[in-house]
Order: C-alpha cells, then structure tokens, then sequence
C-alpha cells in the first residue's frame, strides 16, 4: 500500500493570490485599526471648530455698560492731533481709571493710524514702581508720588522730575449685595466700622437707625478688600481717617489694606467679581467697575439734608472744592473729604498720570504728549461723563492744559 | 603549523572605535551637550535663587521660617513664610488626595473596561482638559465654583464640624484653601489620568492573561497584573501632577482670599501659598521685596526637590516593574 499523500490541487486557492488583490478583494469590508484612530481624530477636530463656530454667534452687546460713550467715538476722533505720535505707548497702574483709560484709547487709536498704547491695571504701587524703573512711560496713581518716589524718580528722569497731573475723578461706591434692601444708606462711621469689622452683622443698630424701614437680615456682613496695594484703598483710608478719625485709626498713606479680618480680592474689578457673587458681601471701588456689573452702591450720610448717591455729578461737586498743593509742573491735589456740601459725595479719588517734566524717553516723547494732550482736552473729558467718571474742575485742567505741551 | 598571533588586540580595539561614523560622534555629542545644558541651567537657577535669598533673608528681622507677616518694605523687615507654606502644603496635599483616586478610575476605564469606540474619544476629551490654560481655571473657579460651593462647604460645617478641619468659625464665601484644592484637583486630574493610562496600557498581556487562564475576574486581573505593574508608573504620574499644584499661581490668585492668618479650618477664607503670593506682591515691591519673594520661591524650589527626590527612591525601590526609572 503506498501512503495517499494529498496534493493540493494548485488552482484551487480559496484566497485569491496576491495577483488578484490577495486578502482585502476577498474581504472589501475590513477595517485597519489606524482608520479608527483617525476618526476619533476627525470627530475630535469637528467637535473643536463647532464649538468655536458657534461661540462666535454671540451678542456683541457685553460691554454696553462701559462703552455707552463709544457712540461719541466718530465725533471726538475728528479733533484728536496726533503730532507725530508713533508706534508703542507702554503705560501702568491704578486699576480705578482702567474703563477711563479703555476708552481714550480706543478713541485715540481709532484717530491715529499706526499708535498702539497698552495701559494696565496692576494697582497704583505696581505702577509707579514701573515708571521709577523705567518700563512705562507713565503711570496712573490714585494718589501723588511720595517723597521717596519723587527721589527715585529724578534718577529715571534725567534733569527733571516725575509730576503728578491730574486727569480722572470718580467717586468710589461702596457697592453691596443685599437682598431686599435697594438703597442703603451709610455714613463715614458706619463704614470705617463695618471695614474694620466692628460691625459684623447687617441688622446692628447703627446701620438700622439710618435705614429706618429697611428689612435688614441677621446675616454676617462680608467685607471685601484689595489683596494688592491700591490708591483706592488709600483714598477710602484717607475719608475715613478724616470724616471718622474717632473710628478708623490706621495709617491713611499707607496703600496696602491695614485692617484685620474681612477677605481679599485682585484688583479693583477682582473685588467687584466677588462682591457680585456673594449674598451679604459689601466693597469699595470705583463706580464704573459697580454699574459695569450692576452692582448696587450705598448712599452717604454726611450731615447734608439727604444722603448723597455715587454719581459722577454728585463727585464733581466734592472734586470742585479741591485745592492744589503741588508747586511748579506738578498739580498734586488737596481734597476735602469732610464736605458738607450739599449733593457732594465726599469719598472721591482723583487718579494722576505720572510722567517726567522733563527727560521723558525721546522715542515715545510725541506720543505721550499726543495721548495726555486728548486726555485733559475737552472731548477726552467729556468721554469720562459718559462712563460714571467726574471730569477735572476747569481751573485744574486749564492748569494741566498748559504743562502737557512743555513736557520733554 | 606556526600561527601568527593575531595582530594585538589594541589594534582590532583601535580600529572598532575609530569605525564609529561622524554620525555616533556627532549624537552622542549632542546628547551629552543637552544633559549638561540642562545641569548648567539649574544650578544657574539654583544659585540665582540662593543668592538672592541670602541678601534678603540676613536682613530679615524675624525668623524666616516662623513669621506670620509679610512686610519686607516695613522697618524694620519682617516677612515669614509659615502661612505661605502650610498653605500650599495643605492646598497640594487636598488636591492629590482628590485627584490620584479618581485618575487611576478614569486610566483604569479607559484601558481595561471601556469598550474600544468609547476609549479613544474619552481618552481625546481627558487630553483636551489638559489644554486649559490655568487662568481660565481661575476665572472658571471664582465665578462658577465659589458659589456653588457655599453649599458643600455649609454642609460639611454641619455635619464634620466636629473634624477640626472642616468647622467653619469664620463666616465668609468659599474663597478658602478647600476651594483651592478642589480646583487644583481639577487641573492635575489630566496630567495624572495621561501618564496612569499609558502605563496600563503597558502591562503585559501575559500576565492579564495567566490571571484570566487561572479563572480571575476582570478586577481581579487588574488588582494582580495591572496595579502591581504600574504602582511606580502611579507614583511618578502622582509627582508630576503634585509639582503642578505646588507651583499653580494665577487659578489660586484669582479664587483665594489671601490673609496672613495660619489657621486650621480650612472652610475659612484666608491663607495664601507661595506662588500666589509672589503672583500679587511683585508688582509693587521694590528691590528688597522682590528678594524676599525669590527667598519663598526658594522654600518652595527645595519642597518640590524633596518630594521628587522622595517619589524617585520609592520607584528605585520597584526597579525591576518600573521603565520609569530609565
């Protein structure tokens, strides 16, 4: 018996040979695992650009409360001079005059081709320090250079001096989120013992006797500060150690929050953000940052007939009355926070721009001079009405008026 | 039949070095070039940061390590650390105890459970997260999270009060150091999840495998093949997000309410950590301050080289597992 070997007869395969497209004629319908891959890849990437698709359908409406003075932009821009004005302008500080700021530059932009000025609120101290070393070409601080300042200042301007000029007013609002109660109605002792938390709860005796009929709660008073040193912090210190000095006794020049207690925030608008976001929160800030999130604000008790609300007509008034105490190029301002005076709202700041009289850096010098030179004109003042800021009284922008354009 | 002795074997020695082409040279010179750059770059680091410490902390008048104020412009000086320390230890330590359980969950679906078409999109998504830049986290977290959290926090002051930790003595809005951990949690989850995943994912199938052949259920495979293979992977995954959450700045700047209070209750708003107190004093300190800011970035420098230094002996200790070592 000879062993049946089976042959395979050689024409028939049951998969089609590599000439005939082997494997993948016979099965058309498999897949190779990267193909997968790259559809998660392409579902991934569908899903990103929808999103930012349909981000993009938003309102353009965010920032009607700060820009409402943008309808005036196509008018001011007509009379703004450029004069050479070029390139970058760098400029630091106070975070109280940021919306002012936002405006004018988006004005002065808008008038000059080719100039780009980029203002940032990091605080009065932060930008003085930038100014004394040199990085900006002016700063904004809510109160004058100390003398120290003023010393390290010579250094950085070469035969001259940093001068403070004046430029922007507005009351500070002591907004509060309170439920149920619209107007509020405190004065400078209440306040400097609400911050210093002395008072603790809304429904104490001092706040109701000047609230009669309010339906104040038993909940504990969350007061806000600024984390980072502040001019605003300063002004409110300075009100409070004048108009309540029997109740706020901590140094009114210092920039840095002196009291215990209370809790922190960022910057003028970091204070706001958290004001808004909590029930029985009460903070200071500048009134633009307050109606930009519609957050309520306290009316003062100064011994007036009324309560006096936080409107910029209402801090005109208190700004008026100021006195000038700086000699020469500079126009450091004396303000009197105890007015009595009728519809003053007595807890105002006034924001200086900070530049050298003289010994300015020569590339950014026409620049400068262009944007401070919209500022304090007429059309740049009229701007800040429109956004809760008070323009300067006209004799101290008739002064700063004439010491811009001697500025070198 | 004499045979000639080979030619010495210096010169075969001689010959094989000398037939290593200029592109060996050239790599390996480049290699050597890169991990010597990388050296000089952090000792230039380290000894900047020291430098700059000793000018500030000799003339600090109080100790350095025991000092609940800043105030480095003051006359005289005094700043300390102790706050800023605790905090960030406190901040860190939350978040990892948050984070590392739920990232070994999510690496641990994605590679043994999830079906195939469901991984990768999960996979992809976890990625995603990690883009996020930090300061929307922040901004995310103040005005979306700290109210949302008033009412855990309200609730676990009722019901943990008794714990130390979580009695709330302070009213306030959760702007505290819980708050921060939870949303360094959120932040790190990502990083931890990435590295855990591809770890699993090495395991070797053989070992999977002899677990199921021996009748194992799917979380018994992973408790005897997966998990003990991937521990060291887990620990150095853990490091890289922990040194994140040490040195996160902006996303705490925005959601703590710093004070210079050291206290235990974590519910209430107040503390600070290094880097955010850096984040807000630089702007306006002058050249002394800035000094005593670097001193802090200092402490935290060495924090993050001890905890390193510590996960790296523990995975040396798991040699033979880990390719992490390499």
């Amino acid at each position: 018996m000879h062993p049946t070997t089976r042959h395979a007869p050689p024409s028939t395969r049951r998969t089609p040979g590599p000439e005939h497209g082997g494997f993948w004629k016979e099965h058309p319908k498999v897949k190779l695992s990267r193909n997968n891959g790259l559809r998660a890849s392409a579902i991934g990437a569908l899903v990103v650009s929808g999103a930012l698709v349909l981000s993009a359908c938003g309102s353009d409406d965010n920032n009607e409360p700060t820009k409402s003075g943008g309808k005036q932009t196509s008018a001011a821009a007509s009379n703004i001079k450029c004069d050479g004005a070029k390139g970058q302008l760098l400029a630091a500080g106070s975070s109280a005059q940021e919306n002012a700021m936002d405006l004018w530059v988006k004005n002065f932009q808008a008038a000059c081709e080719g100039v780009e000025v980029n203002y940032q609120g990091i605080g009065s101290g932060g930008g003085i320090t930038k100014f004394n070393q040199g990085q900006v070409a002016f700063a904004g601080s809510d109160s004058a250079l100390k003398d120290e300042e003023v010393a390290e200042s010579k250094k950085i301007c070469k035969g001259g001096t940093g001068v403070n000029l004046p430029m922007v007013g507005g009351p500070i609002a002591i907004g509060y989120k309170l439920e149920g109660v619209d107007n509020l109605v405190l004065d400078a002792s209440t306040i400097a013992k609400i911050f210093d938390t002395k008072i603790t709860k809304w429904n104490d005796p001092a706040i109701a006797k000047l609230n009669p009929g309010a339906k104040l709660p038993d909940s504990t008073i969350q007061a806000f500060h600024r984390s980072d040193e502040s001019g605003t912090t300063q002004n409110l210190g300075k009100y409070l150690s004048t108009a309540a000095a029997a109740d706020w006794k901590y140094d009114p020049k210092t920039k840095s929050w002196p009291a215990p207690g209370g809790q922190a925030a960022n910057g003028s608008s970091g204070v706001a953000q958290a004001v808004k976001g909590a029930e029985g929160s009460i903070g200071y800030f500048e009134l633009s940052h307050a109606t930009a999130n519609k957050i309520s604000t306290v009316s003062v008790n100064t011994g007036a007939s009324a309560p006096v609300a936080a409107t910029s007509e209402n801090a005109s008034k208190a700004i008026a009355a100021a006195k000038v105490k700086g000699t020469g190029n500079d126009v450091a301002l004396s303000l009197d926070y105890a007015t009595k005076a009728e519809g003053a709202y007595p807890l105002v700041l006034v924001t200086y721009e900070i530049a050298c009289d003289k010994g300015n850096k020569a590339e950014t010098l026409p620049t400068l001079k262009a944007f401070l030179n919209y500022a304090i004109s007429e059309e740049g003042q009229k701007v800040l009405t429109s956004a809760d800021y008070a323009p300067m009284p006209a004799e101290i922008a008739a002064k700063v008026r004439a010491i811009v354009p001697t500025l070198s | 039949m004499v045979t000639t002795t080979p030619p010495a074997i210096k010169n075969r020695s001689r010959r094989a070095k000398s037939a290593a082409r200029p592109g060996d040279r050239i790599f390996s010179g480049l290699s050597k070039g890169s991990g010597i750059t990388l050296l000089v770059i952090m000792a230039a680091i380290a000894a900047f940061l020291t430098y700059r410490t000793v000018l500030a902390v000799s003339k600090d008048s109080t100790n350095f390590f025991t000092t609940f104020e800043w105030n480095p412009a003051g006359d005289p000086p005094v700043f300390g650390i102790a706050v800023l320390a605790f905090g960030t230890v406190v901040s860190s330590v939350i978040a990892m105890a948050i984070a590392v359980p739920v990232a070994i969950g999510i690496a641990l679906f994605i590679s043994h459970y999830a079906p195939r078409k469901l991984a990768k999109p999960l996979a992809y998504v976890v990625d995603l997260l990690a883009a996020v830049p930090s300061i929307i986290y922040g901004l995310w977290g103040a005005i979306f999270l700290v109210p949302y959290l008033d009412g855990l926090n309200q609730w676990l002051d009722q019901y943990l009060g008794w714990t130390y930790i979580f009695d709330k003595s302070a009213d306030g809005v959760a702007r505290n150091l819980f708050t921060v951990g939870i949303l360094l949690a959120i932040m790190i989850l990502p990083i931890i999840t990435n590295v855990t995943r591809e770890v699993f994912l090495q395991a070797p199938k053989m070992h999977e495998e002899a677990a199921l052949a021996l009748g194992a259920t799917r979380w018994e495979v992973v408790r005897m093949a997966v998990l003990p293979f991937g521990r060291s992977g887990i620990i150095s995954a853990s490091m890289l997000g922990l040194g994140r959450a040490l040195g996160e700045t902006m996303a705490v700047a925005v959601v703590l309410s710093p004070s210079f209070v050291l206290s235990g209750h974590l519910l209430d708003p107040g503390g600070g950590t290094f880097a955010q107190n850096i984040a807000a004093k630089f702007n306006e300190a002058n050249e002394f301050g800035r000094d005593a800011l670097i001193a802090s970035g200092l402490v935290l420098f060495v924090i993050t080289l001890l905890v390193n230094g510590a996960a790296r002996w523990i995975i040396a200790r798991r040699k033979e597992y880990s390719g992490a070592n390499a």
